[in-house]
């Protein structure tokens, strides 16, 4: 199967505006190129390598793995639901069987066992998160209800659209949501807070999120702003542009973690380059029609104005 | 007795034991039919019953983590007559091997995972959300400390409490003396200490307005008020609902979330005590008689929207459903 083939696809018209978007998790979506979403945890061809990349980043970064001591509880709970929900999804590859508290966890994708004791931070090879983020694709978020509002007070982030987990850890929901323009006015960040803050145990929703990225990297984080801003005015007259040049969508997951309370933010990356986007009948016209009407402030935040005419001009003369 | 048919979520459970922690008060043990676990819950979680024309809420009593059973503790309540009445004595029916609708575990009283101690204040039946909360704290290692005042012929739960909690638990000897112990633990824990107090509602409003006196911001006092027994069953009156063209008649003593369920119409809902927010309706004609506790005065004011867990009407409500 073709990458492109179970790619997120996030435009449903011509334009493109922040919305309260979330949908019911786990429904599968057809696209021209074949289809997505069947699953919350979606594991592809990319496996390896991306859980490498992950490893060599925390290894330089540790802090890109940052939990306030408060979120040791949701960060087992969330360990335990992530395995448990590999299990279920990969049952050929993966098992987590129990005993009490003590577990057994196989991934043989990975070949490896471990045993642990829920809890005990001495049974794992590194923090429960880290771990978590050893065996899934998924960025991780963790968000802590309390005094009516939500607070991401842990994660494990190290493909970063733009922006630093360790400079948003701590903050409020409103306050991470902070530089994003329009959201504020239109009340899109207070109403999925309400939404999220009477999620119950067991209900699972998804949205998309969407900008894009020179060549196939997915740190682009603040940390590592050096190493990726450059491109982004390099490409613009670059001939390899449509191989260069991806879209980058983020499918995201909101679960309410069953024995702490505390949100469960799942962030996968999917990259497309702009010449696979455009070889799916309608893809290419949409994004070009989607990048063409985008207001400025949106294309400032979303880091497109460097290369936002030049892939749009792609796009149109390859139809004609 | 056999359960109606689950709703949407809800699990069909078999009484698997009945145990007696105290006079009039019965536990439920409650298992899935096939043996398997059930959902983890945070502290301080309710689920609610089906108790035939009824449905109470409940704490559940028992281990938070994959549990092999829900167990709930469950008062047999009496009116003003002396009478049996209401969902406990449909519960207090029940034999092994009954089956009861339950809802999936609602957490309106967790802990709060910042805070650097906990301390648990409960009257009477009230221990029951801190049977949950006790044993997370234990598990996880959260610093607490737990006060239970309780009738010496009304020990519920309490030897399971001595061993699960040590010395950090302290039985009042009366309502004295635990109004006693309040005001001095008011005034004498470390920053970052969160209260929690869950029984009658005396003690709820004691608790709340002696932290306040001691400058306790109210988001470090955090109440679960069990019970609306001291409810008025309310007079009989009709609600007509605009979008469905439906009329509905709620009698004396049964909410106006649960007519509204028997006629086919569900209302979103959580806590069935009026304090969750849940099950907000809008009024379109007619006077609410507000009997919750989130709505703010302005809002009982413009009479624009009622709970339907809690709240009933004169006579005639029309309502945007």
């Amino acid at each position: 199967v073709k990458r492109i083939a179970r790619f997120p696809f996030p435009f449903r018209s011509d334009t493109y505006r922040y919305r309260t978007d979330v949908e019911p998790a786990r429904e599968f979506v057809t696209t021209a190129a074949g289809g997505w979403g069947d699953r919350v945890l979606d594991i592809d061809g990319e496996y390896h390598d991306e859980l490498r990349q992950r490893a060599g980043i925390l290894r330089r970064d540790p802090s890109r793995c940052t939990v306030l001591p408060h979120m040791r509880v949701a960060a087992w709970d969330a360990l335990l639901l992530l395995l448990t929900e590999l299990a279920a999804t990969y049952p050929r590859w993966m098992t987590l069987t129990s005993e009490g508290r003590r577990y057994r966890w196989h991934n043989g994708l990975l070949g490896r066992s471990h045993d642990f004791v829920l809890g005990d931070g001495d049974s794992l090879p590194c923090h429960p998160l880290r771990f978590a983020g050893s065996q899934v694709q998924d960025d991780i978020v963790l968000l802590d209800q309390r005094e009516g509002a939500l607070w991401a007070d842990a994660g494990l982030v190290t493909f970063a659209a733009g922006w630093s987990l360790g400079f948003d850890v701590g903050m409020r929901l409103a306050e991470v949501h902070g530089p994003v323009p329009r959201v504020h006015a239109e009340g899109v960040i207070t109403r999925a807070e309400q939404f999220l803050l009477r999620l119950q145990p067991g209900q699972e929703y998804r949205r998309t999120n969407w900008s894009m990225t020179v060549g196939r990297r997915l740190d682009t984080s603040t940390e590592a702003y050096p190493e990726w801003a450059g491109d982004r005015h390099l490409v613009a007259a670059d001939n390899a542009l449509p191989d260069r040049l991806h879209l980058r969508v983020e499918v995201q997951h909101l679960l309410r973690l069953p024995a702490s309370g505390a949100i469960l933010f799942l962030i996968r990356t999917h990259l497309a380059s702009l010449r696979e986007v455009a070889e799916v009948p309608g893809w290419g016209s949409r994004l070009a029609s989607v990048l063409a009407e985008l207001p400025p402030d949106m294309v400032d935040y979303k880091g497109l104005a460097p290369f936002r005419d030049a892939a749009v001009d792609w796009l149109v003369d390859r139809r004609s | 007795v056999n359960g109606p048919a689950p709703g949407p979520g809800e699990m069909s459970l078999a009484v698997a034991e009945i145990t007696h922690p105290a006079g009039r008060v019965r536990t439920l043990h409650l298992r899935r039919p096939d043996g398997g676990t059930l959902p983890s819950f945070v502290p301080g979680s309710h689920v609610v019953l089906d108790c035939g024309d009824r449905r109470n809420a409940y704490s559940l009593t028992g281990p938070c983590l994959s549990p092999d059973a829900y167990t709930v503790s469950v008062l047999l309540r009496q009116d003003g007559d002396g009478e049996v009445a209401g969902g406990s004595a449909f519960l207090h029916r029940l034999e092994p091997g009954d089956v009861v609708a339950v809802s999936p575990p609602r957490s309106a009283f967790p802990p709060v995972a910042a805070a650097r101690h906990h301390v648990f204040v409960a009257g009477g039946i009230g221990i029951t959300p801190f049977l949950s909360h006790v044993r997370a704290a234990v598990d996880w290692g959260r610093s607490y400390e737990l006060w239970y005042a309780h009738r010496p012929d009304f020990p519920a739960h309490a030897a399971e409490l001595r061993s699960l909690c040590g010395d950090r638990l302290t039985e009042p000897a009366n309502r004295r003396a635990l109004q006693e112990a309040v005001r001095r633990i008011v005034v004498s824990q470390p920053l970052g200490t969160h209260l929690y107090v869950c029984g009658p509602a005396g003690l709820i409003d004691f608790v709340s307005t002696t932290a306040a006196e001691a400058g306790w911001p109210s988001e470090r006092v955090h109440a679960e008020r069990f019970s609306v027994t001291g409810l008025d069953p309310g007079e009989p009156f009709t609600v007509a609902l605009r979008r469905s063209g439906m009329s509905v008649p709620v009698p004396s003593g049964v909410s106006l979330l649960d007519a509204l369920a028997k006629a086919g119409v569900t209302v979103p809902n959580m806590c069935r005590q009026g304090v969750c927010g849940e099950c907000r309706v809008k009024v379109l004609n007619g006077l609410p008689w507000h009997r919750d506790l989130f709505l703010s005065e302005v809002e009982r004011a413009a009479n624009a929207d009622i709970m339907c867990c809690v709240s009933r009407g004169h006579d005639l409500l029309e309502l945007d459903l």
